[in-house]
């Protein structure tokens, strides 16, 4: 645990220190977002009804902005190299490099999720159900995007090769997270979504890491 | 039996078992399609809701069947190929992305030929067109990755593990589209379920599915020999056996 | 034969549909064959090539 502390600490301390890391993607979100209206035309009714899908396709592409970073510099710095030779187990110390990605690219997204509700015209309780829907769709996001990150490590520019491997994995994620919204919306009850979007993310904090975790190895071979 | 599968599994051995299991392969499955596509063209009786258009299930649903099936093939071979590392299973696996892709393309064009006169649309976001549409998107990305990774050996146990993910995601990926398309389409598209079939319709259907899946792995052996010629070209069985060509 | 070809006014899509499959089966064979072709034949001659040079 003190292993997975450590680089949950170096992580958020390297983030802190180059913000912009951080800020970029949030600012991205905030301009996508904002594209919508200006594209569709601000109608309230049209807003309300396609607010919670423009979010989460947004959310989906920042998250896979970030991802590419997840092992690159470890990656470049060679300390990718030492984590296969350390007495620690590999899936572990993945499973705590997506957290400190967690923390650093989608918490803040959830925090923000608010203000771009307000932007979007949702009321007070479909934001607290899209903050629901990221708050357990998001780790699902990153862990699943942790597989393709690791595969394609060694690629230069594997930005648009990981979205391609990544994106098509995303969508059960998006599909619970917009039909709850929309039950929301309805209000109805969105509870089952909820225990959907909580199964994937059991079942990819179970499975990803060790996924993310041969993947890296072979990468590395 | 264990025996005979480890002897096959060596490339020299599958090459020359590949060669002279091909021509009854191709026949086979040349003849078990040209009878479906007698007996489905023909044979078969108009359908009575759909006319004759129907007789386009006869390549939709087979190919259908193969793109998926194709998959599991590519997932299945890409786990040998991981733990026991047979070289066999890395050509089988790459050299069946293509013809899997291209199982998943005929469904899509076909399907959308298909829905034009049952829908009046050439594209609907019916459940099973989206998830053969999401289908053809991971076969994308599995030829991507492959073609991204210049080392053969570690292209195949990279792709091996995303098609192992694939295969875990595609029953998710399936049961979120229904749910999804239930909720925003309703019965709309019902029409298309399999109409109670008949046993002049099932025949075809049955002839052409076997058909398909002979034809692909006879296509398959071919693109396994090309592969493992080009793979092996420095050992020693593949210059004794260009030695005896020459 | 006419109203055979005809499809009972389903001709395009139908005859499409099995048109493409056929062209779809069609490439999936001739081009893999010809790779095949291609490489077998190139390591012929790069044989060829070098027992010329040794004898």
């Amino acid at each position: 645990m003190l292993i997975a502390n450590a680089i949950v600490t170096r992580d958020l301390t390297l983030a802190l220190r180059r913000r912009s890391r951080v800020l970029q993607p949030l600012i991205f979100t905030l301009i996508c977002v904002s594209l919508f209206p200006l594209a569709l035309g601000a109608e309230v009714n049209l807003m309300k009804r396609i607010a919670p899908g423009v979010f989460w396709v947004i959310a989906l592409l920042s998250t896979q902005l970030t991802l590419e970073n997840l092992f690159q510099s470890d990656y470049e710095d060679g300390s990718l190299e030492q984590w296969l030779l350390a007495p620690y187990s590999l899936p572990l110390l993945i499973a705590t490099k997506v957290l400190a990605h967690w923390l650093i690219s989608a918490l803040p997204l959830i925090l923000m999720a608010p203000l771009i509700g307000v932007l979007l015209g949702m009321s007070a309780p479909i934001i607290y159900a899209l903050m629901l829907t990221l708050l357990l769709g998001t780790p699902v996001l990153s862990l699943v995007g942790a597989i393709g990150a690791a595969l394609t490590v060694t690629q230069r520019r594997g930005g648009v090769l990981l979205s391609l491997l990544v994106l098509p994995l995303y969508i059960p994620v998006l599909i619970f997270a917009t039909t709850a919204l929309e039950q929301a919306a309805a209000g109805l009850s969105y509870a089952p979504h909820l225990y959907l979007l909580g199964a994937l993310a059991t079942l990819a904090l179970t499975l990803a890491p060790f996924a993310a975790a041969a993947a890296l190895r072979i990468a590395l071979e | 039996m264990f025996n005979l599968l480890h002897r096959l599994s060596s490339p020299p051995s599958f090459f020359a078992f590949a060669g002279r299991a091909l021509p009854w392969l191709l026949g086979g499955a040349l003849l078990l399609i040209a009878a479906g596509c007698y007996q489905g063209l023909v044979v078969a009786p108009a359908d009575y809701q759909q006319g004759d258009s129907y007789r386009i299930m006869f390549v939709h649903v087979p190919s259908a069947w193969m793109s998926l099936f194709i998959y599991m093939v590519m997932a299945a071979a890409g786990a040998i190929a991981l733990v026991w590392r047979i070289k066999l299973a890395e050509v089988i696996a790459s050299a069946s992305a293509p013809i899997g892709a291209s199982f998943t393309f005929l469904t899509l064009v076909t399907g959308a030929l298909w829905g034009k006169p049952m829908w009046g649309a050439w594209w609907v976001w019916d459940a099973r067109l989206t998830s053969e549409l999401i289908l053809l998107f991971l076969y994308l990305g599995y030829m991507g990755l492959e073609s991204a990774i210049p080392d053969k050996r570690s292209a195949a146990r990279a792709t091996a593990i995303l098609a192992l993910v694939g295969s875990v995601n595609i029953p998710i990926i399936h049961f979120s589209v229904e749910w999804w398309n239930t909720l925003h389409q309703g019965a709309t598209v019902t029409k298309l379920g399999a109409p109670s079939i008949h046993p002049s319709m099932l025949l075809p259907l049955l002839l052409m599915a076997v058909g398909f899946k002979l034809f692909y792995f006879a296509n398959l052996l071919v693109r396994a020999r090309c592969q493992m010629l080009e793979r092996e070209q420095r050992s020693h069985w593949v210059s004794t056996l260009i030695k005896e060509a020459a | 034969m006419d109203s055979f070809l005809h499809m009972g006014g389903y001709a395009f899509y139908v005859w499409t549909s099995y048109a493409l499959a056929l062209v779809v089966l069609s490439l999936n064979w001739i081009l893999p064959r010809r790779a095949l072709h291609k490489r077998w034949h190139a390591l012929l001659r790069r044989e060829q090539s070098s027992t010329g040079k040794a004898a």
